[in-house]
């Protein structure tokens, strides 16, 4: 007879498909009825740069010494139409990011980290403040939908311009600050009530589609007399095509950024399943760029995921002219600090995973407009750690080109990488590793 | 300056010809100009339908087009007064700050949109979307316009003799609406509103500084407002989103 109180029991299994996030968030929606709000990029693995590899340098490939032989860095951005292009000294930007999402000690951090190392910052959704024109040697002025703070002594005292048509972690979405956000000073600059939600069209109010745009971008370059570069962000959707439609439209710089890119604010289930990984959009954008014979004359932008020196090489490798850095930037101003762990659980989330950057009670005072959460932030201290960690990117980057023999860190090419899966070297248009097989080679895109 | 549609004395008279002289060269000179210039006159010919003519002034100075212009014409203006002996295509005084723009014609959609401050008057109709995201100018239009029509309008006031199409209003903001004509429908969160003597004052100062006070009866006209219930975003109004 079977003893029924000593069969052995099973270990209880968690479902793959209804793992503990996935159940969590069917709890909270069923409390709610309303969808899950957060700040940031796709969280889900995809596949990304960390699945290439360098190559180095070996029999046929001589490597420049560390330390001593020259590995230049510097990028210039708007060579195509612009009297004055952006001459940086890193090819390492900081994306846009609205003074409103950001507190007003971030935007000066920002500027400051970024002027310190020769590169430019952008302003975001919400106009130019003082404080961030003041604090960023090259500053990018960002064209949105919203046109909020939007006027021209603004557009003539940046360096360039930035038409945002989208992001990647929502392309096709517009934005939303919930009221919370909206103080006196953020409400003034976006001619709002205090304390409304306030959102922000994903549609611009006077021009759709690529003709338009030209004619747009013509208005603009108008009336700034044709001197600043004129900058269109895309998210990465169909980069091939919206990048060649950028340059048609008359762009000196295209930006394309991928679905792990941050946003101030949006839903969960758009992050996350709208847009595609930034390792699947550059080479499409690079192909788009060298079928038009427009490689190197219209520059390429690429953010979304970038975190070390490794990613900025990878990404120049496949053809990206500089790279863009949002999420990563604001952590090294001290974004998610575990000295704030206490704080973050008991806001129900922990260091390292805070997101609802949207409710304005970020301890780290950078995602906040409270007086008393903001004053937490030293932009003089953390304008040095950005500048830091700018400075660790830009060695990281040079250490891998020298030691694919590079002298300018725009030397570096497809040749320099392999792939470790099957995915990525679809997607990169790169051999997996230790063969030379690129899959899809001959598939067209 | 005050705002208005009479003539404002000139000093001299600058005539640039877009038939033998490029755009560009028109822009530059009008940005050149000073507060202070005595070129306070210009007369723009044959300006066939090019965009972005006279685009970023910021001087008190007139610029009077003899013909179509295209798009975002007078786009971002700050203190000049562009006169338009025509039709204007997309964007009319876009994004416009301050100054007045009087275009003699129809107008294409996006007229006046995000505009800041200013007056936009529009002798004829204005297509869709006129006074889109606007965030302080006044727009008269003595004609009608189309639909979407101050859309998520900010601040200002869009003032319509004739009729507005389909979803005047859509997520308005605090932009005040008067039209004297039929409303095709209203967008979500557009209602209509009491119209005091606060508003029948300020209505006759736009009336005024279109130069057509007296001319409409000011008893015509309805105002339309946000009803501000989608000013938080709630579960409740999941179906306006």
């Amino acid at each position: 007879m079977t003893d029924h109180n000593n069969i052995p029991r099973t270990t209880p299994r968690a479902s793959a498909t209804f793992d503990e996030y996935t159940l969590s968030e069917i709890r909270r929606a069923a409390a709610t009825g309303i969808y899950d709000i957060r700040g940031g990029g796709a969280k889900r693995r995809v596949p990304h740069f960390d699945d290439l590899l360098f190559l180095g340098a070996s029999m046929s490939r001589y490597p420049l010494e560390g330390y001593r032989e020259k590995c230049s860095t510097e990028v210039v951005l708007g060579t195509r139409f612009a009297k004055k292009p952006i001459e940086l000294k890193i090819p390492i930007t900081i994306a846009g990011m609205s003074f409103g999402s950001l507190s007003a000690n971030a935007k000066e951090a920002l500027g400051r980290g970024a002027s310190a190392m020769g590169t430019s910052t952008t302003t975001g959704d919400g106009g130019m403040t003082n404080e961030e024109r003041g604090h960023s040697t090259q500053l990018v002025y960002q064209y949105l939908p919203s046109r909020y703070g939007m006027n021209p002594d603004d557009l003539k005292r940046a360096d360039a311009i930035e038409v945002v048509v989208g992001q990647g972690a929502k392309p096709g979405g517009g934005g939303m600050l919930l009221g919370q956000k909206i103080t006196e000073r953020v409400a003034a600059m976006r001619t709002l009530p205090v304390g409304i939600d306030q959102r922000s069209a994903c549609r611009h109010p006077d021009w759709t589609g690529p003709d338009d745009l030209e004619i747009k971008i013509e208005e603009l370059r108008e009336i700034t007399d044709w001197e600043k570069p004129i900058y269109v962000k895309v998210g990465a959707a169909r980069p091939y095509y919206d990048t060649a439609l950028a340059v048609k439209s008359g762009a000196d710089v295209v930006v394309v950024d991928g679905m792990q890119g941050g946003t101030a604010a949006t839903q969960e289930i758009f992050i996350e399943h709208v847009g595609i990984p930034t390792l699947a959009a550059v080479r499409q954008a690079v192909k788009a760029l060298q079928d038009l014979g427009m490689h190197r004359k219209v520059q390429l932008v690429v953010s979304g995921g970038i975190r070390n020196g490794a990613d900025v090489a990878k990404a120049l490798a496949l053809g990206a002219d500089a790279v863009a850095i949002g999420t990563a930037a604001l952590v090294a101003l001290g974004d998610n600090d575990p000295r704030y762990a206490a704080e973050y659980e008991a806001l129900g989330s922990k260091a390292g995973a805070y997101d609802d950057w949207h409710e304005g009670r970020d301890p780290a005072g950078i995602t906040t407009q409270d007086p008393a959460l903001m004053a937490r932030l030293d932009p003089v201290a953390a304008g040095r750690r950005l500048a830091n960690y700018l400075a660790v990117l830009t060695l990281e980057c040079q250490t891998i080109a020298r030691a694919c023999g590079k002298s300018h860190v725009h030397n570096l090419e497809p040749e320099d990488l392999v792939a470790l899966t099957i995915e990525a070297a679809a997607m990169a248009n790169v051999p997996l590793a230790g063969t030379d097989w690129i899959p899809g080679r001959n598939a067209g895109l | 300056m005050s705002l208005s549609i009479k003539p404002v004395a000139a000093t001299g008279e600058t005539v640039f010809d877009l038939a033998a002289q490029p755009l560009r060269e028109l822009n530059c000179a009008l940005h050149k100009l000073s507060a202070d210039t005595n070129e306070t006159f210009w007369r723009v010919l044959n300006p066939a339908g090019r965009h972005a003519v006279a685009a970023g002034l910021d001087a008190p100075v007139i610029v009077e087009i003899d013909g179509p212009v295209g798009y975002y014409c007078a786009g971002m203006n700050k203190q000049a007064s562009v006169i338009v002996n025509g039709n204007a295509g997309v964007g009319v005084g876009e994004n416009m700050m301050s100054g007045f723009i009087h275009v003699r014609g129809d107008a294409s959609q996006s007229a006046g949109a995000t505009a800041h401050g200013g007056l936009l008057v529009i002798d004829g109709n204005a297509s869709a979307r006129c006074g889109i995201s606007m965030k302080g100018i006044d727009i008269v239009v003595k004609g009608s316009i189309g639909h979407m029509s101050a859309f998520m309008a900010q601040a200002g006031t869009l003032t319509v003799l004739g009729d507005a199409g389909e979803a005047l209003g859509d997520s308005l903001y605090e932009a005040k609406l008067f039209v004297r004509g039929s409303v095709a429908s209203l967008g979500a969160d557009c209602i209509e509103k009491e119209m005091r003597e606060e508003h029948r004052a300020l209505l006759a100062a736009k009336l005024e500084a279109a130069g057509i006070l007296g001319e409409v009866d000011i008893s015509e006209f309805r105002r339309y407002g946000s009803a501000r219930t989608l000013y938080h975003f709630h579960v409740d109004n999941v179906s306006s989103y």
